[in-house]
């Protein structure tokens, strides 16, 4: 196995006496969608802040390349090339589309201590912006405030966002939550092409879009992790059939 | 913020208002509206942090004051100090007093932010109350106003009335521009984005803390330049102008104003003025409580303050960004 981009080892987060996250090891290949799966409450959005910096964890380490993200804040591991969506929308409502992409286009920069020429001066970052809404695919919302779309619409800006510091690793937290069927399979095309040239790590409910794009799948339950292996191992892991997919099957069949 | 074209009509207006007035007004209500002028730039750095980055600052007269004394010990007892010393001190020192009371108080946010910048603002209040040097709680005179010279030749004599007048004018119109130009610029995006949403600004990779600490200390230093115009115009400074009541007030001003907007803050403390004005000749003893009724009432049927009421004439606070 090659070196893994990303990795956690005996990554640890508890909420006073609630375990969260409890002593998951995990490695992230390079270019690979690697989805993570599990029941309600069982630590995957923690997971996800853990990896972002969001919040700190309580023991364990996370390595990104060469680097110790363990001590590292939301803005440094940021500025590494790792990118978040958030399961709950968590965009600037008063801003346009592009505002909002504005700022994280606009982080690329060396610095924002600028205090004189005008932003929109910017052309490259003006660009990237403009990217980042072509890719999540809402170029026609440009000057529409987020807070006057659709939900679904808001998730893909939630995307678009993220795109906007232009990320080599994009950690995707329920992208497809609450999206409509047709808005979903776009969103399962945006993430199809990005996984070409981006590591990917996603949680996702919808099992039909997790097992069209993921290469490699880990499976948590309470914290923990149950089991991690390539789409058909995991869809023949009984251990997991009865966590997990099993009812869900069960239901349909 | 950027004025759609009535709205900028509007201010040209104000500010051609402002510039004749000397020309009809009487000079005791020169010195008001010079007062007043100067109340607009201490609102409008105020504004920096409430209407613009988010930070509730109640603790923003410790720089308005502290320059004002900085000022009052520089001046000598028998003559004007060179404006070149004098100015670029008080700044620095207000910059300084900032970047110390700031990088505390950038750690905290909501209610403790509030009480942080209010406990060091009244540290400073303690110390110059009890200096007897500097004249206790009876403050200190400056008997000179700054000298503005190049050699010997004078540039301005800041104590003829209508030059004071019109330096402050340009001072008011200088630090609009400034901001303006700040709040356009990348740096302004942040701090807007830092008001709307600061974990988002965070997670998008901006060290939001330290854009937070920038935005104070050039509220700061802003403040620290009206505190030196009015002690220049004043002649007088006192722990009062670095008390909590002071802070309170401009607080006032910038809601009362419309926060979020620059301008609504200057309009503000000319309400602010005459209504302080009107409401002491109406009930002498009591005219806080009006004050405090129409403060109120404001709040409850304007909240986008008197700027507010302009507001048909503007294109909205999101016009200005990218
Ligand atoms: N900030 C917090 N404080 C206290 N408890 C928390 C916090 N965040 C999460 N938890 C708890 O940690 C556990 C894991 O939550 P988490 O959100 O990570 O689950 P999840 O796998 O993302 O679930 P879902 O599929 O519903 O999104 C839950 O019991 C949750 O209540
Ligand atoms: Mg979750």
């Amino acid at each position: 196995m090659s070196q893994p981009l990303l990795s956690t080892h005996a990554l640890n987060k508890s909420f006073g006496g609630l375990v969260a996250v409890d002593d998951v090891s995990i490695d992230f290949e390079a270019a690979k969608v690697h989805a993570i799966i599990g029941p309600n409450g069982a630590g995957k959005t923690t997971l996800i802040n853990l990896l972002s910096g969001d919040l700190p964890p309580t023991g364990g380490a996370i390595t990104f390349k060469e680097h110790d993200l363990t001590p590292k804040k939301a803005y440094a591991i940021s500025q590494l090339g790792i990118g978040r969506s958030y399961q709950k929308t968590n965009i600037f409502a008063d801003f346009t589309c592009l505002q909002n992409c504005w700022l994280g286009a606009q982080s690329r920069m060396r610095t924002s201590m600028r205090f004189f020429r005008p932003a929109k001066a910017y052309n490259e970052v003006r660009a990237r912006a403009e990217r980042a809404l072509e890719l999540c695919g809402l170029t026609e919302r440009m000057d529409t405030v987020a807070s006057a779309m659709s939900y679904g619409e808001q998730r893909q800006l939630e995307i678009g966002m993220m795109l906007a510091t232009e990320p080599e690793l994009l950690l995707l937290d329920e992208p497809l939550a609450g999206m409509g069927t047709d808005e979903s399979r776009q969103v399962v095309a945006l993430i199809k092409r990005l996984a070409k040239d981006h590591t990917v790590v996603l949680i996702e409910h919808d099992m039909d879009a997790v097992f069209a794009v993921a290469d490699v799948l880990t499976v948590m339950v309470n914290g923990r992790v149950l089991a991690t292996g390539n789409p058909e191992e995991i869809r023949a892991n009984s251990q997991v059939q009865d966590a997990y997919l099993g009812t869900g099957e069960e239901e349909a069949t | 913020m950027t004025p759609s074209r009535p709205l900028l009509i509007f201010l040209l207006l104000a500010l051609a208002a402002l510039a004749a007035f000397p020309l009809v007004g009487e000079e005791f209500y020169q010195g008001l509206v010079t007062r007043l002028m100067i109340m607009g730039i201490f609102a409008m750095s105020l504004d920096l942090l409430i209407g613009f980055t988010g930070l509730v600052s109640f603790g923003h007269a410790a720089f308005f004051g502290l320059s004002g004394y900085l000022l009052a010990i520089l001046t000598p007892e028998y003559g004007p100090v060179s404006i070149w010393i004098a100015l670029p001190l008080c700044l620095a020192g207000t910059a300084l007093a900032a970047l110390v009371i700031g990088w505390f108080s950038v750690r905290t946010s909501g209610i403790y932010f509030i009480m942080i910048t209010l406990a060091f603002a009244q540290m400073f209040y303690y110390y110059f109350n009890e200096n007897q040097d500097l004249g206790g709680s009876d403050g200190i005179f400056i008997f000179f106003k700054p000298s503005v010279t190049i050699g010997d030749f004078q540039l301005l004599d800041l104590s003829n009335h209508n030059t004071f007048y019109y330096f402050v004018l340009a001072s008011l119109v200088l630090s609009y521009v400034l901001l303006s130009k700040i709040l356009k610029a990348p740096f302004g995006q942040v701090i807007r984005g830092i008001q709307a949403n600061e974990a988002r600004t965070l997670a998008l990779g901006f060290n939001t803390r330290k854009y937070k600490l920038v935005s104070f200390v050039i509220a700061g230093t802003l403040a620290g330049f009206a505190g030196f115009l009015e002690a220049s115009h004043g002649g007088i400074m006192s722990p009062a102008h670095l008390g909590w009541h002071e802070s309170g007030i401009v607080m006032m001003v910038v809601i009362l104003g419309g926060m979020g907007t620059l301008y609504g803050p200057v309009l503000g403390a000319f309400a602010m003025g005459f209504l302080q004005d009107y409401f002491q000749e109406l009930w002498s003893d009591h005219w806080l409580l009006l004050m405090g009724v129409f403060v109120i009432a404001v709040v409850l049927f304007l909240p986008n303050g008197i700027a507010g009421l302009v507001a048909q004439l503007r294109r909205g606070k999101g016009g200005d960004a990218p």
